[in-house]
């Protein structure tokens, strides 16, 4: 059975869930400056470049992966959110992104077949945003101007990709696409890496929102985005940060409603408080999302900013038994999109 | 969502076309970025649903132009809400501009032009994109001309495109459209060729569309535009039943296919139906009849400046032009001993026609009110030189105090009846709006006038009226009292107010009545008849209301045992975004799009329904020029933002409680009751007696609110009536109006798609909107389904509406801005609209406790529903 049909497999007898974020673990360790950068030889300084920390101290990445496992995770995402050209050039680390990148998926693969018990799990190699917008100036007074071209920015993806499928992803997690031109670009590196590899590299998307009206930053409603993805035939699609799970829920409602692929959803933990800090309880945040799953909204479900294992381990129970959420089948319509969708009827 | 499954058709704006705008053309080549993003806007705005980018243009760089232009737009969100067609016969500009569009596009076009190889190419890289795909009937040998090539070609790239997995329904192909009725005996099947491929394509090809480039159909008849419209308009009428999806067409040029002259739509439908051997001819040699026929328009229209001044005085009356009265009106002035005399002579004469023409049923209301502006201008010329005579001014035939009364500020009707009434030569005193009965008699004193003229639009201005009526009792007048406005009417006058005054008190029914009325009351010879036939009439209306037995009652218990039993597991999901949403400035260019421009016509009392009124056999013309008239000041309005379109909505959780909603604030600790009114006319058969409750679950449920206004009128209302312009006056309330009315329509819809969320799907033409094919339903305080005005202060509370949207409300719970609308919404797919009609005593105890009010006010807050 390939990865995909083994998820296709799981996804229809039960809710699938996802890990959390690795940004705060991290932290957590406490690592030292000189950790971060091992003897990797970089000059500048490397503290808070999270994405090193594969290559420089994999046991504490290994630790962390470890514990969403123990809280019942069944897809563990690779700590590669900025491991890409673009966001290492920040700490003159680019030369080394392919590095990070099979040591950040090969970690992953090894927590998973350690435990060999049955249980499905898979290795979603995480592909993030990169910090440079295809669909928006940064120059107010030049609307036109942009700072990437789409090329590159397929470049860019194709290099982090084909790293994480070589170091043992079972399938590239698209997250946190805050531009929707960004995503069909990294859509159109992993199309022209499986040409390249002659093999199926199964897509997941998950879109974060900017506003409570349901747009990203490039102002795309969630309909209009899943028209202009779908061509990418994603295995799942979704939703992640944005706000809590109380905000995203009519957000996940209606992509439930039209995506035909399986959807994963993984909210922060609330909203921060005043500190910043993200301080919903596990119980609160597991609550919210089990609604999701009573309703038959939901496939996939994770934590994204200030989720703990103990927040997965709360969310994996309070959905035990419940039933997926089954697709709805395609019509036969003609969708487009501009920032909204349009529909010409079959 | 039954509407998806009708088939709709989609146009696409050529206007950021280089091939098809040269205006655009011409932007583009001086690189006028700036400017063309407008013309982008403006195409938006105009209702383009997908816009075609072209740049296809031998001197332009295509490329650059192309993603410049794209990544130009992208930074409008106004404009980048659309898709984008991506248009170019060049691959290279076409995966540069793919690589610009964020949204998923259409690409136009890829053809086997090049063979099976580049075809199939370009098609997986369309697939990697993301994007929707136009196939030209074109292969290696050449494009398609002939029905069974077009079919053949198209049936091949579509078995070749859904072999490499491309999604049927996001083909769309273009079987070429060819210039007919070219001279050419091969052309002469172009048309119909196309027609039958597009039927043939479409049942060939599951879930495959079919589009067009309608330009170049009419190729052979470049430079007459009539020619050129009638065939595009013809080819469409034929072409979308066929199977055609869209088409490639300036939107704005396209006439109403009933509109065309027949003569023309036959002879153009003879030629691309190839309905006979001599059609192109034929058509040839009509279209030379409509070449230039405009510029004999034009010289026809210049003609009458060269008439003598009093019959150029008279054309202008009659016509309403009044680009040159103030001159001519000059010029008659030095030809005549006084000032006086143009009124009385060519001024009156022109009137006089205008009136007879109007009494006659053949002019309209809104030429009268275009001939009064004429009228008022030259008047206003020529009494300076009459008051340096000392002399008085023409003598007017009556005096007439106008108002509309206290609580009340709707005026259009009662600006209309003042300016018929001043075009007959009365002398019109208006009070304006909100007027109390105390100003009114006081007016009507002092100035010695004939008679006095309530008007109002709201129910509570009835009993209004009716306090008028009783203090001219009180204060022993005998002038005639007339009444008129939309809530009124013969009945209530002759049940309620007759009674009340012991003189004459006639009710108007519309403008075109009231010169008649007023003549009469003033004729030593017909008042005194008129009079007593009118108070015969009324008593009778009285006598039979008392004698005939009302339609039966059902108590209160058993109309609510009769309650409507909606099926309320189907109630919509809770809003997606619940709360309150404030909206500073919707987009007055979007709004004109939800125009119902049939309530606009009656009120200018020109009946029939839009858009058939334009081509109506007696007032087609009149409404035709009133319409022009209307989108020229739309134009401005939206352009020079005259007006300010503020709204509000929210939605609260609720729960029905017998014949109240109680909704329960956010917060859970406070609470409002609504009280809604129930049918209790007895039914025929099983019709249940209706109240808004009913749509509601008593397990819990959600309601809603909402209140939109239409700010800014009052400075351009001062610099109208300071022109003596009331035509303009009256045409900008009325289009206000028309904008308070969509834009509770647009709202409704934003509601239903976004806010609350429920029919996300939803993709309805405005004529369907109009038509309320939508689910849910927004009845609105004091309208049938909830006759109590009352109502309005809570949902103005609920909503905050005041400080949201800064709609004010009158004592008499009537909303200012004039153009402004609110309501309630209900969002259960069983709600209707009905009307509560007459209550019963039981009822009415009922609702005044229910209410908090005492049985007196109760009482006065319903009793257009009482007995």
């Amino acid at each position: 059975m390939t990865k995909r049909e083994e998820f296709e497999a799981a996804a229809k007898q039960f809710i699938l869930i996802k890990d959390g974020p690795y940004g705060t673990a991290i932290q957590r360790a406490k690592l030292a400056p000189e950790d971060y950068a091992g003897d990797t030889g970089l000059a500048d300084d490397q503290k808070g470049n999270n994405d090193l920390v594969n290559l420089t101290q994999p046991q504490v990445i290994r630790t962390i992966c470890d514990s969403y496992i123990d809280a019942g995770a069944h897809i563990l995402a690779t700590n590669t959110f900025n491991a890409n050209r673009i966001s290492q050039a920040d700490y003159g680390a680019e030369g080394l992104v392919r590095d990070i990148n099979i040591s950040a998926a090969r970690i992953i693969r090894e927590a998973i077949d350690a435990r060999n018990d049955g249980v499905p799990r898979f290795v979603a190699g995480a592909v993030g945003p990169t910090n440079k917008t295809l669909s928006l100036s940064p120059d107010v007074e030049d609307p036109g101007f942009r700072e990437v071209t789409f090329d590159e920015i397929v470049d860019v993806y194709r290099e982090q990709c084909a790293a994480l499928v070589e170091g043992g992803a079972d399938f590239i997690l698209i997250e946190t696409v805050f531009d929707t031109l960004n995503c069909k670009a990294a859509i159109m590196a992993v199309k022209q890496l499986e040409r390249e590899l002659n093999r199926d590299i199964p897509l997941m998307i998950s879109l974060t929102l900017t506003d409570l009206s349901g747009r990203n930053l490039s102002g795309h409603t969630v309909e209009a985005f899943w028209y202009t993805v779908s061509h990418a035939k994603p295995l799942t699609i979704g939703l992640n940060c944005s706000f809590g799970a109380e905000q995203l829920r009519p957000h996940v409602q209606l992509l439930s409603d039209i995506a035909d692929s399986w959807l994963m959803a993984y909210p922060n933990a609330g909203l921060p408080n005043d500190l910043g800090e993200y301080d919903e309880m596990p119980e609160t945040t597991a609550a919210l999302t089990r609604v999701w799953a009573e309703n038959g909204r939901i496939n996939a479900l994770g934590g994204c900013c200030g989720s703990t294992p103990a927040h997965i381990a709360a969310m994996a129970k309070a959905v035990e038994g419940l039933a997926p959420r089954k697709r709805p089948s395609r019509n036969p319509e003609m969708h487009l999109a501009g920032l909204e969708p349009f529909t010409i009827a079959a | 969502m039954s509407n998806k499954s009708t088939a709709r058709f989609v146009n696409i704006g050529e206007r950021t076309n280089v091939t098809g705008s040269a205006r655009f053309k011409k932007l583009i080549m001086a690189d006028d970025y700036e400017t063309a993003v407008e013309v982008a806007r403006e195409q938006v705005e105009n209702g383009a649903q997908v816009i075609d980018v072209n740049m296809d243009e031998g001197l332009l760089d295509a490329e650059k132009a192309m993603t410049t232009f794209l990544k130009l737009i992208a930074a409008e969100p106004d404009i980048a809400r659309v898709p984008v067609m991506i248009d170019s016969s060049k691959w290279s500009v076409i995966e540069a501009g793919l690589k610009c569009v964020s949204g998923k596009p259409i690409v136009n076009s890829i053809s086997m032009k090049e063979g099976e190889d580049a075809f199939l190419d370009h098609a997986r890289k369309c697939m990697d994109y993301g994007a929707a795909v136009v196939v030209m009937a074109f292969d290696e040998t050449g494009q398609a001309d002939t029905k069974e090539r077009k079919v053949e070609i198209c049936a091949r790239a579509y078995d070749l495109l859904t072999d490499i997995g491309y999604p049927p329904e996001d083909i769309i192909f273009d079987p070429n459209i060819f210039a007919v009725a070219t001279g050419i005996e091969e052309h002469d099947r172009y048309g119909l060729d196309f027609l039958e491929a597009v039927a043939e394509i479409k049942a060939r090809c599951p879930h495959a569309k079919t589009s067009g480039g309608l330009s170049n159909l009419s190729f052979s008849f470049r430079g007459n535009e009539t020619v050129r419209r009638a065939m595009h308009s013809v080819f469409l009428y034929h072409a979308i039943p066929a199977g055609l999806d869209m088409a490639i067409v300036n939107a704005g040029q396209l006439d109403v296919y009933d509109q065309i002259d027949p003569v023309l739509r036959e002879a153009c439908e003879d030629v691309i139906l190839m309905r006979r051997s001599d059609a192109t001819e034929r058509l040839i040699d009509l279209a030379e009849s409509y070449k230039g026929k405009s510029a004999a328009d034009e010289k026809a229209a210049e003609e009458w400046r060269g008439w003598e001044v009093g019959r150029r005085l008279e054309h202008a009356l009659v016509k309403g032009i009044d680009a040159h009265v103030v001159a001519d009106t000059e010029e008659a002035r030095q030809q005549f001993a006084r000032p006086i005399e143009v009124i009385e002579g060519p001024l009156m004469d022109g009137m006089n026609v205008v009136g007879d023409l109007f009494g006659s049923g053949k002019m309209f209301l809104p030429q009268v009110v275009k001939s009064a502006r004429v009228m008022k201008k030259a008047v206003a010329h020529l009494i300076p030189f009459i008051e340096a005579e000392k002399e008085a001014g023409a003598r007017a035939k009556g005096k007439i105090i106008m108002a509309t009364v206290k609580g009340d500020v709707h005026d259009i009707g009662k600006n209309i009846v003042g300016v018929v009434l001043q075009c007959n030569g009365y002398e019109v005193i208006d009070l304006g709006v909100m007027v109390p009965w105390a100003r009114i008699l006081e007016a009507a004193n002092e100035n010695d006038a004939d008679m006095i003229g309530l008007s109002g639009l709201i129910t509570p201005s009835l009993d209004e009226m009716v306090t008028v009526a009783e203090e001219m009792k009180a204060a022993n007048m005998t002038m005639p009292l007339l009444i008129g406005g939309a809530t009124t009417s013969k009945v209530h006058t002759a049940l309620r107010i007759d009674p009340a005054y012991p003189g004459p008190v006639i009710h108007v029914l519309d403008a075109s009545r009231a010169v008649g009325v007023a003549s009469r009351l003033l004729s030593d010879t017909q008042c005194e008849e008129f009079v007593s036939t009118t108070a015969a009439d009324y008593a009778h209306v009285r006598d039979a209301r008392a004698g005939k037995g009302q339609s039966e009652l059902l108590s209160l218990e058993d109309a609510r045992a009769n309650f409507y039993d909606a099926y309320l597991s189907d109630k919509a999901a809770p809003p997606l975004q619940p709360g309150t949403h404030v909206f500073g400035e919707w987009d007055l260019a979007e709004l004109r799009d939800y125009f119902d421009w049939t309530p606009f016509f009656r009120a200018w009392e020109l009946h029939g329904t839009y858009p058939k009124i334009l081509d109506d056999d007696v007032v087609g013309e009149s409404a035709r020029s009133l319409k022009a008239d209307a989108d020229a000041m739309l134009e401005r309005i939206i352009a020079e933002k005259w007006l300010t379109a503020r709204g509000v909505a929210g939605f609260w959780p609720c729960a029905r409680d017998g014949d109240d909603v109680t909704i329960h604030d956010l917060d859970g600790e406070t609470h409002t009751v609504l009280p809604f009114l129930r049918q209790q006319v007895k039914k025929s058969r099983d019709r249940a007696s209706m109240c808004l409750a009913d749509f509601i679950d008593p397990a819990g449920d959600w309601i809603g609110g909402f209140a939109v206004g239409i700010h800014g009128i009052e400075e351009h209302s001062k610099r109208f009536l300071a022109d003596k312009d009331d035509y303009s006056d009256i045409l900008l309330k009325a289009l206000a109006d028309r904008f308070a009315e969509a834009f509770a329509e647009r709202l409704h819809q934003h509601v239903r798609s976004e806010l609350w969320g429920y029919a996300p799907q939803e993709q309805l033409t405005n004529e369907a909107l109009i038509k309320e094919k939508y689910r849910g339903i927004r009845p609105a305080p004091g309208y049938p389904a909830c006759p109590d005005h009352s109502l309005k202060p809570m949902l103005f509370d609920l909503l905050d509406a005041q400080a949201n949207t800064g709609i004010t409300l009158t004592e008499n719970f009537a909303m200012y801005p004039t153009a402004a609308v609110s309501g309630f919404y209900f969002a259960h797919p069983e709600a209707q609209y009905f009307g509560v009609a007459r209550i019963g005593r039981d009822q009415l105890e009922d609702y005044a406790q229910r209410r908090g009010v005492d049985m007196a006010t109760a009482e006065r807050w319903l009793r257009p529903n009482l007995d």
